[in-house]
């Protein structure tokens, strides 16, 4: 094993006497495990917190099967699986705003923008107010919604190839088609219903089960192998697509491959707690300014999607009260906020 | 058989036809260069020949294979691109992006091996921008900006390298160091070079074959001086010129007539186009 | 890439700029004519169906019957609409030219943020109930917000991207509030979902009074700023060597966009697209001279405004679907479609 020797600033390189190899940046590597233990670190906080508390450790000690009964109730049965899905929901967001962001190389283009959220919304919200229906017929009208916003948008976007550009351009046509058709099935709703919609459209982890936890959780063991193999193919693309394509990569496919997993990940976490704002425009952004390193920096975003709703998740429950503001309010705030830090902090270094 | 060739290609942007019937072999071990007036279709012919445009009819190919149905990296370890745009990632280093060339190399369970790092080494001390490697690419200049993207295509290490206009907005030193390197490149490496050029003279100089394009069409190929002739330019350029030997180099020199000249003013005599037409 | 970078518009008509600027000509006063069709049509069909003889009868007299009150309702209702979709067109392409992106409208630099905070406050913390009670406060919101937004892209070293980022990050921060606000206060959800998705049908002589000066003093400037805007549009550089300046080009600019489209939203509620779609389609046949521009989009805009109103009065008799709605739903695909079939127009 042995290190680069003229590369302070990058990535290392770790090898193998066989002629195996692998990059890594110790910078980034440790942004991705602080992440992850932060993520984790907030779930654990996030189990113990509610009407009937629970320690930090008496968690820890339950999730690995030693709490008693009453705890392993509350624990196991109620807010475990909230905590789940908050973690997946993140990640797949963070994950599927750093795809979106990569491939319409733009900082904007993440699914808010691009009207996947709004198509998602539209579905769940025909559910809601034309058929009143249950938790999981939203459910399904959200996926469904998504996943034809997506097909829509790459369709229309397609004209031998999908440019960039085009591609945002399609999208926010269809969200603002989108929002429309929203606007007006909550102007059509009865009060009870609209009430819900608006809930339901700010994003919220209340009530969730261990039945959206499998769909994501598969969802997510598929997808993520799947983009981390796209991922070098994806560095390259930064370049332009003439030398990606000068370099071997097949821009199209990879292109394809990815948007459908980004679509995907995307509908199926807005599907499960709603079009949490901004965590998909924000969590690739940040990421890539704890890393410092160019590129998608994809685990890196996962990761702090997936800390980010967490974390939201526990401070709106903290500064609200449960079950009062769902965490899309405070992702929304967050994000602006964050928005705001980033242009007072680099305004004087000039970079935006 | 010529490792890369076109063969009776038609090429198109959508409906626009640039060339129809286009044949172009690039001999082995040449450093070739294509020129022509702008808009003839030669950064077109340089984007078939690396497949990013795919001919409506007709055929690129690469070693005896159609190019377009050859594996994407094994075209990419054979034939390197230097195209006329490319976005520098932000924030990237200098030795980060030459590394970047080694991509059709690696594989995931082989990122980065310690012949990538010879050969990204290597590669940034040819275009003598060793001592950049930590800086962004994005503080550098013009004309060392060019070199590093040169550095990666280099990384890429193909036998073959198409070099679409490499010498656009460089001054004449940089132009002739960006040359220089290429004619190095062909002559010590056995590489076999093919590019745009738009000067002439730097065709002249430095090309061992020389192609002349116009309206989609080859009007001459061969050795510079064999076909460079105040003949030629004015057929594909429609310039009037005499044509003399190159006093550092005894290559074509094309001197364009004087501005009186042109206008037919002087004596025929003296300008040899003008016995043609 | 190669043939992406041609413009397409100046091949074909470069060479006669004499009759080009004939056709451009002839085609405004067509659009004007279409204009005219559209107010009429606007003045004469509605939820309510009426005789020709009615509503000839109500536009000169007011004799209080139920047809004339219909008619002169409709009159102030096409007025305001006119006068809206003008300023949201107008807007809109001072927006994109100002921030050099053709995809800017007001939604993007956070005024429709900041128009719908002041109201759901208004509704909820002052009791304010009337429509023309939220008026102030939606101008006073958007006006706010702009400043804001202003301030933050930099003020005096303002860029194009700043801005656009500034007014994203005011507008999440805005609708986060927003929608707390809607989920706590049953009240305020009550009347926010009509009030967001837009309408000219609440207008009455007293909004027009209101929001009437602020839509003329704007639009003056705007037009006062298109030379000055055409130079910004070539880059700092070359603006600073045209002797533009450039500061007070983009300080009157965001004043301008800001009054327009406060004034607008504050008379009508949020309608989004309009501002965005109208000046980007119009490029693709004026070109990217801001002098043509400007009066197309100023003209086509109510178009698109009053004949998604007209439209949106007769799909639902008896009741209407909101302008804000229409213009969507029949923009959203008109836009998709010239986005595919042109080369997207470049500023």
């Amino acid at each position: 094993m042995k290190s680069a020797q003229k590369t302070p600033r990058g990535p290392r390189a770790l090898r193998t006497p066989g002629g195996l190899s692998v990059r890594l940046d110790p910078r980034a590597l440790i942004v991705v495990v602080l992440l992850a233990v932060v993520a984790l670190a907030a779930g654990v906080v996030l189990i113990g917190t509610g009407d009937f508390p629970i320690p930090a450790g008496d968690v820890v000690r339950t999730l690995f099967g030693h709490g008693d009964a009453g705890q392993e109730f509350v624990v196991n049965e109620l807010r475990l699986p909230r905590v789940l899905v908050g973690l997946l929901v993140g990640a797949s967001l963070g994950l599927g705003g750093a795809l979106f962001q990569a491939v319409s190389r733009n900082p904007l283009g993440s699914p808010d923008v691009l009207g996947l959220g709004q198509g998602a919304t539209a579905g769940a919200l025909v559910m809601i107010v034309l058929f009143s229906g249950s938790a999981a017929q939203v459910t399904m009208g959200a996926l469904v919604g998504g996943l034809v916003t997506g097909a829509l948008i790459y369709l229309l976007a397609w004209r031998r190839g999908v440019h960039g550009y085009r591609l945002v351009l399609v999208g926010i046509g269809v969200s603002a088609v989108a929002t429309a058709v929203n606007g007006y099935l909550l102007t059509k709703a009865d009060f009870v219903d609209a009430a819900r919609a608006v809930v339901w459209m700010t994003g919220t982890l209340d009530g969730r089960d261990w039945k959206q936890v499998w769909p994501l959780l598969v969802l997510a063991c598929v997808l993520v192998p799947l983009v981390l193999a796209h991922a070098r193919g994806l560095r390259m693309m930064e370049m332009g697509d003439d030398v990606s394509h000068a370099l071997g990569v097949r821009v199209e496919r990879v292109r394809l491959v990815l948007m459908v997993s980004a679509v995907l990940l995307t509908a199926a976490a807005t599907a499960a707690a709603g079009p949490v704002s901004f965590v998909a425009l924000t969590a690739p952004q940040l990421a890539r300014r704890l890393t410092r390193s160019p590129g998608p920096n994809l685990v890196a975003s996962l990761c702090m999607g997936a800390a980010l709703l967490v974390s939201a998740d526990w401070a709106s429950q903290r500064l609200f009260g449960d079950g009062q503001l769902p965490v899309g309010v405070v992702t929304g705030v967050l994000g602006g906020v964050y928005l705001l830090w980033l242009l007072v902090t680099e305004r004087r270094a000039g970079r935006i | 058989m010529n490792r890369l060739s076109a063969e009776d290609v038609t090429l198109a942007y959508d409906q626009r036809v640039i060339a129809e019937q286009l044949s172009v072999e690039i001999p082995d071990n040449s450093f070739t260069v294509i020129v022509g007036p702008n808009a003839c279709g030669k950064s077109t012919l340089l984007r078939a020949l690396s497949r990013m445009l795919k001919p409506s009819r007709g055929r690129v190919l690469l070693d005896g294979q159609v190019i377009q149905s050859m594996p994407a990296k094994k075209v990419a370890r054979t034939l390197g691109l230097l195209p006329q745009s490319s976005v520098a990632p932000d924030g990237i280093t200098v030795a980060d992006l030459v590394g970047r060339g080694r991509y059709p190399h690696q594989g995931v369970l082989r990122q980065w091996s310690a012949e990538d790092e010879r050969v990204v080494r290597e590669s940034m001390a040819q275009t003598g921008i060793a001592e950049l490697a930590d800086r962004y690419v994005d503080e550098l200049s013009g004309g060392q900006r060019q070199r590093v993207w040169i550095a990666m295509a280099l990384a890429q290490q193909t036998p073959l390298l198409l070099l679409d206009e490499p010498t656009t907005y460089l001054d004449i030193q940089h132009q002739i160091d960006v040359l220089d390197l290429c004619a190095e490149l062909h002559e010590e490496q056995g590489r076999t070079l093919v590019a745009v050029l738009h000067d002439l003279n730097h065709a002249a100089r430095y090309a061992t074959h020389l192609v002349a394009l116009k309206g989609g069409e080859v009007i001459a190929q061969g050795a510079p001086n064999e076909i460079v002739t105040a003949a030629l330019v004015e057929e594909v350029f429609g310039l009037r010129c005499q044509v003399i030997d190159d006093p550092e180099t005894g290559t074509p020199l094309v001197v364009p007539a004087a501005r009186r000249a042109r206008a037919g003013a002087v004596g025929a005599g003296r300008v040899a186009a003008t016995e043609v037409s | 890439m190669l043939v992406d970078s041609v413009p397409v518009p100046r091949a074909e008509t470069a060479p006669a700029p004499r009759k080009r600027r004939a056709v451009r000509s002839v085609g405004l006063l067509a659009a004007v004519a279409v204009l005219l069709l559209v107010a009429v049509a606007s003045i004469a069909v509605g939820a309510k169906e009426l005789s020709a003889a009615q509503v000839w009868h109500g536009l000169f007299h007011d004799s209080g019957t139920y047809a004339d009150v219909v008619v002169d309702e409709r009159i102030s209702r096409t007025v305001l609409g006119l006068l809206v979709g003008a300023a949201l067109g107008l807007s809109g392409a001072v927006l994109q030219a100002l921030t050099r992106n053709p995809l800017a409208d007001p939604g993007l630099l956070g005024l429709n943020a900041g128009a719908s905070a002041a109201v759901v406050t208004a509704i909820s913390f002052f009791g304010v109930t009337s429509l023309s009670g939220y008026v102030w406060f939606a101008f006073c919101g958007a006006a706010a917000v702009g400043a804001l937004v202003w301030f933050l892209g930099g003020s005096r070293g303002a860029t194009p991207v700043r801005l656009a980022l500034a007014g994203t990050a005011v507008s999440a921060a805005l609708y986060g509030y927003l929608q707390a606000v809607m989920i706590l206060d049953d009240a305020a959800l009550a009347r926010m979902r009509f009030w967001t998705v837009g309408s000219l049908s609440s207008a009455t002589d007293e909004t027009i009074r209101q929001v009437l000066p602020f839509l003329v003093a704007g639009t003056l400037v705007a037009f006062v700023l298109a030379r000055p805007l055409n130079a910004v549009a070539m880059g700092d550089d070359t603006a600073k060597a045209l002797g533009a300046n450039l500061n007070r080009t983009r300080a009157l600019s965001m004043l301008a966009a800001t009054v327009l489209c406060g004034a607008a939203t504050a008379a009508c509620g949020p309608i989004v697209f309009v501002g965005l779609m109208v000046p980007h389609v119009v490029r693709s046949f004026t070109g990217p001279d801001l002098r043509w521009i400007m009066p197309y989009a100023a003209i086509l805009s109510p178009v698109l405004l009053l004949g998604s109103d007209v439209v949106g009065r007769v799909v639902a008799r008896p009741s209407e679907v909101q302008v804000g709605i229409v213009t969507a739903i029949i923009g959203g695909p008109v836009f998709i479609f010239l986005v595919r079939r042109r080369r997207t127009a470049q500023l």
